[in-house]
C-alpha cells in the first residue's frame, strides 16, 4: 500500500521532535516539512484550522494534530516496536505519566528557568517537586519504558535534552547529578540512545534561541 | 467477570469524577461507590493517588488508575461492551483531540466567566463561546452524539461542561451554549442530557446550583 507520512514541523522544537523519534523507531517513511511560525503555511493553517500549531502529522490525506495524540496514533497505526505497553493498565499508568510531564513539569521546568528574580525560588521549588516525582517513577528502570525507550521517555525528551539546554544559557540548576542522579542519569543514557542522538536537532541552535530569547527579555 | 473489584473513588459534585461514572454505567460495570470528602481526603485517597491527591480514582484489582480521561480509556480497553471510542485509528484521533481542546481551551474561558464580573465577565464570556462555537464543528450533521450514533468518549468527556454550562449561564446571567449560533451543540447538549443513563448520574441541580453558588460567595466576600 503507498503509504503518503508527512510531517509539519519546527527543527527546534520538542514537540515536533516526539513525532520524528515515533516514525523513525517505528521505520515509517515520512516527508518532513519545516514550518516558519512568523510565516505559517497555507498547509499548516488547512491541516490545524483550530491550534494553527506544529507538529502536525498527515497520513494519506487525513491531518492529526496534538502531539500525544499523534503519538497514540502511530502507535495504533504502525504496531512495529511498541511505544506503548500491551497490558490495558500499563498502558494507563503510561499516559499518567506523560500527561504529568506535559501538565505538570514542562511548564514548571519552563516557568523555573524563565522566571523573573522574586518569582525564581517558588518557580524552582515546583519544578523540582515535578522532577523528584519523577524519580520516584523511575526507580530502579532505565527508561520510563523500562528496558527500552517507550512514548514516556519520548514525551520527557524535554528534560533530557532541552532543559538541560535552557538551564546552561539562563544559568539554573534545576536538573543536575547531584539532585537528582537516577534522573540524570535517564537523560544521559536516553539522549545516547542511537535514534535519539542521531535526531536532535543541533544543541548550538537551541542554546542560541535561548540565549536570543535571554537577550530580548532584559 | 469472575473476582473482579472495581473501586471507584469520587466526589458528588466532581464534573470529572462524572465522567468515569458515565462510563462504568454505560458498561454496566459492577462498582463500589467510595465518596471522599474533599477537604478531609481519606487515607486512600492519598494512597491511590499519591501524585494528585485528587478524585476520580479507579481501582480494579487493587490496582489504581488516575486523570478521568485515562480512566475512561482504560475501562474501553478492558470491558469491551459498548465501546466508548472508535476502532479506527483516525477516529480515536479525532475523538482525543475534540476532548484535548475541550479542556484545555474551552475549561479555562468557562472558568474565567464564571470568576469575573462585569466586562471581564463578558468577555471571557465571549471567549468560551468561540471556543464552544470550534467545540461544535466535532459533531456530525445528522449524528446526535459526538460518537455518532450512540454516545461516546468525546460526548463523556465533554458532556460535564455542558452542564457546567448551563450552570454558569444561570448563576452569571451569560449565553454559553447559544442555541442560534450554535445549533448543533445546543441539540446535542439537550439530547445527551436527558438519555436516561445521563440524566439518572447527574446530581439534582439545585444541590449543584447551590454547591458552585458556594463558590462565588468565597469569590466575592463582601456580597451578601
Amino acid at each position: 500500500m503507498a503509504e503518503e507520512v508527512k510531517l509539519f514541523g519546527i527543527r527546534g522544537s520538542p514537540f515536533s521532535h516526539r513525532i520524528e523519534i515515533a516514525l523513525k523507531l517505528k521505520g515509517v517513511s515520512y516527508e518532513y516539512i519545516e514550518e516558519d511560525l512568523q510565516n505559517k503555511s497555507p498547509l499548516l493553517l488547512k491541516y490545524n484550522p483550530v491550534h494553527k500549531k506544529i507538529p502536525v502529522l498527515l497520513h494519506n490525506g487525513k491531518p492529526i494534530a496534538e502531539s500525544i495524540v499523534i503519538l497514540e496514533y502511530i502507535e495504533e497505526t504502525w504496531k512495529t516496536n511498541p511505544i506503548l505497553p500491551a497490558d490495558p493498565y500499563e498502558r494507563a499508568i503510561a499516559r499518567f505519566w506523560a500527561k504529568f510531564l506535559d501538565d505538570k513539569c514542562m511548564l514548571a521546568a519552563w516557568n523555573a528557568c524563565w522566571a523573573k528574580e522574586k518569582e525564581r525560588e517558588k518557580a524552582m521549588e515546583e519544578a523540582s517537586e515535578g522532577l523528584k516525582t519523577l524519580e520516584g517513577e523511575l526507580k530502579d528502570k532505565k527508561f520510563f519504558g523500562g528496558d527500552k525507550v517507550g512514548m514516556v521517555d519520548i514525551v520527557a525528551t524535554f528534560i533530557a535534552f532541552w532543559l538541560t539546554a535552557v538551564q546552561e544559557v539562563v544559568g539554573a540548576d534545576l536538573l543536575t547529578p547531584e539532585k537528582f542522579p537516577i534522573l540524570f542519569k535517564w537523560s544521559e543514557d536516553l539522549v545516547g540512545c542511537p535514534i535519539i542522538k542521531e535526531n536532535l536537532p543541533p544543541r548550538d541552535l537551541l542554546t542560541a534561541n535561548f540565549r536570543a530569547r535571554l537577550e530580548s527579555s532584559k | 467477570m469472575a473476582g473482579e473489584c472495581v473501586q471507584f473513588l469520587g466526589f458528588w459534585a466532581s464534573p470529572s469524577a462524572l465522567r468515569v461514572v458515565w462510563a462504568l454505567k454505560l458498561k454496566g460495570i459492577d462498582y463500589e461507590h467510595i465518596e471522599e470528602d474533599l477537604l478531609n481526603k481519606s487515607p486512600l485517597l492519598l494512597k491511590y493517588n499519591p501524585v494528585h491527591k485528587k478524585v476520580p480514582v479507579l481501582v480494579h484489582n487493587g490496582k489504581p488508575v488516575a486523570e478521568s480521561l485515562i480512566i475512561v480509556e482504560y475501562i474501553d480497553e478492558v470491558w469491551k461492551q459498548n465501546p466508548l471510542l472508535p476502532q479506527d485509528p483516525y477516529e480515536r484521533a479525532k475523538a482525543r483531540f475534540w476532548v484535548k481542546f475541550a479542556d484545555e481551551k474551552v475549561v479555562p474561558d468557562m472558568v474565567s466567566t464564571f470568576m469575573k464580573t462585569g466586562e471581564e465577565k463578558e468577555k471571557a464570556a465571549k471567549a468560551a463561546r468561540e471556543c464552544l462555537k470550534t467545540l461544535e464543528s466535532g459533531l456530525e450533521e445528522g449524528k446526535q452524539f459526538f460518537g455518532g450514533e450512540a454516545i461516546g468518549f468525546v460526548d463523556i468527556a465533554v458532556g460535564w461542561i455542558g452542564i457546567w454550562a448551563r450552570i454558569v449561564e444561570k448563576l452569571k446571567d451569560v449565553s454559553l451554549v447559544d442555541e442560534e449560533t450554535m445549533p448543533l451543540l445546543h441539540a446535542w447538549l439537550q439530547n445527551f442530557l436527558e438519555v436516561p443513563i445521563i440524566k439518572e448520574c447527574i446530581p439534582p441541580w439545585d444541590k449543584l446550583l447551590q454547591h458552585n453558588k458556594g463558590y462565588l460567595v468565597k469569590l466575592t466576600p463582601d456580597s451578601t
